[in-house]
Parts: structure tokens; sequence; C-alpha cells
């Protein structure tokens, strides 16, 4: 292992900024995506729902 | 059962639920082995220093960002020459998803040319080419959301994706063909990685696991999209009153 501590980790060798840069918006992205398309889903069903119950039973 | 049976909407829509869970926890596993290789296990870079670590994901991205496009041209191609709806249907779930790893590839790309190659931004063959991939995926999902009727939308989108695809040649050998600032492959089929094993392990758990990711997102936004479309099919009917209840 290469780090002798925490700050020594998060410091990445000077080079925070762009690691920490790179994979925050990585991880905010990878992270936000799923939910999107999650509640996509949620909101045709629900719309599904809504069209069924708006036309009469056969 | 034969694969075609997952042709139909209702089918699939059964089968991407059951899969998905897996593909999560696949995704979500391999990401945390890659990350602790790449950042505990591989060693420091002689002369990038730390910087180097982003190739961990920047790679990964990368190939998503390309073969992401070719599934999603070869299924809304699929979509259109046989007319099979659900192929279509997939071809416009993984648009999305190829330009969110074409962004990050861009992105991450950007963070590391700056220490590195000292700009944030360079107009060389490599990257000019990884950004009109991002305005073909982003003219792909403008295009087939334009178009009110989906079948004739998944048809001008398939044309645009398959005439598209062309660029993903221009890609991949643009660092051979071109004086480009980018370096050329760490990784071929033909030849030894030019890099320590340990990196080499953590980059293809990363590339495994933004795979099932990709896999994943794109099951989960197909059905979505399957619902929207089929809203009015007595199967989803069915779903949409069992989840009342």
């Amino acid at each position: 292992m290469s780090w002798n501590s925490t700050s020594e980790f998060f410091s990445m060798g000077g080079y925070a900024l762009y690691v920490w840069g790179a994979y925050g918006v990585t991880a905010l992205l990878m992270a936000v995506e799923p939910l999107l398309a999650a509640r996509r889903r949620r909101r045709a069903l629900e719309q599904a729902r809504i069209a069924a119950d708006a036309e009469p039973r056969a | 059962m034969r694969l075609s049976t997952f042709a139909a909407p209702s089918r699939f829509y059964a089968l991407a639920g059951v899969l998905m869970p897996w593909l999560w926890a696949a995704a979500a596993l391999l990401a945390a082995a890659g990350l602790w290789i790449g950042f505990f296990v591989a060693p420091t870079d002689a002369t990038q220093g730390e910087a180097y670590r982003i190739i961990f994901i920047h790679v990964p991205a990368a190939w998503m960002s390309m073969l992401v496009y070719l599934a999603m041209a070869g299924w809304a191609a699929v979509g259109w020459m046989l007319n099979a709806r659900m192929a279509s249907m997939l071809a416009r779930a993984l648009a999305p998803t190829g330009a969110l790893f074409t962004f990050i590839a861009l992105w991450t790309g950007s963070f590391w040319g700056k220490p590195t190659w000292g700009t944030w931004w360079v107009w060389d063959a490599r990257l000019t080419s990884e950004l009109i991939l991002l305005f073909l995926y982003l003219g792909f999902i403008a295009l087939v959301e334009a178009i009110d009727d989906p079948r004739r939308g998944d048809k001008a989108g398939a044309l645009l994706a398959i005439v598209g695809a062309v660029n993903v040649p221009i890609i991949y050998f643009s660092v051979r063909w071109w004086n480009t600032l980018h370096q050329g492959a760490t990784v071929s089929l033909t030849s030894a990685p030019k890099m320590a094993s340990t990196m080499l392990t953590a980059m293809l758990l990363m590339t495994f696991a933004f795979w099932a990711y990709a896999i994943a997102v794109a099951f989960s936004r197909s059905r979505a999209i399957v619902l929207e479309r089929e809203a009015h099919a007595d199967w989803v009917r069915g779903i949409a009153h069992g989840g009342r209840a």
C-alpha cells in the first residue's frame, strides 16, 4: 500500500483536484442515472394505472 | 423456449426484472474490488505520480462509450430490419447510458490531461472524434424523441445510429492514423499490456463493473419504455393494478 495516512490518501500526491474531480463527477452521474431510470418506470406505471382506471371495465 | 420469445415486450419486461438485481450486485462488487486494487494495491506511477489513477475510470468509460454505441446501432438495425419493437426499445434505452459514458470519458480525460499535458482540452483526433460520439448520442435521442409515431422514430433513429457507427473505428484507430497528443492503446488483444499487472487487474474489474452497470440501467430504462409504449396492453394493466393492491 502506498499510503501512510488518511490525509496522504486524500491529497493524492498533490493531484487531489484532478483525481477526485474525475472520480466525484463519475460517481455522482452513475448514482443519479439509475434513479432517473427507476423514476421513469414508476411514472409510466402510474400513467398506465390512470389510463386503465379512466376506461370502463370490459 | 427460444431466444426470440423474449422479443415479446411482456416477456422481456419480466426477464429484465429478474436479472436486474443480480446485475446491480455484480456492478457494485466488481467496482468495490476494482477501486480497492486501484487505490490500495496498484503502485504509484513512476512518471505520472498519483494522477494516473484516473485511468481506472477513464479507460473503462471510453471503452463503454464505443461498445454501447455499437450495441445501440446493432439493436436499432435489428429493430428496423426485422420489425422487432423490443430491439428498437433497447436501442433507445442504451442511448442515454452511452452518452453518459462518453461524457465521463471526456470529463475524466480532461481532468487527466490538465496535470499531464498541461491543458484541459485540445482539438486532436482522439478527443474530437470522442466529442462527435457524444453529439451522435444526443442527436439520436433528440431525433427519436422528436417524432411522435414511435415506430417512425425508431426507423429514423436506426438510420442515424447506423451511419454514425462509422465514427467508432475512427475513434479507436485515431491514435494510430494521426499524430495525436493522446497516447496509443495501453491494452490490445495482439500484444502484451504495457502496464503493471495490478493496474491492469483494477482496470479490467472496473470495465466489467461498468459493463454490468450499463446492462442493468439499460434494462431498467427499457422496462420504463415498454410500459410507456404498451400502456394499453392487457398485461400492463394487470401489472398496474397488481401494484396497487
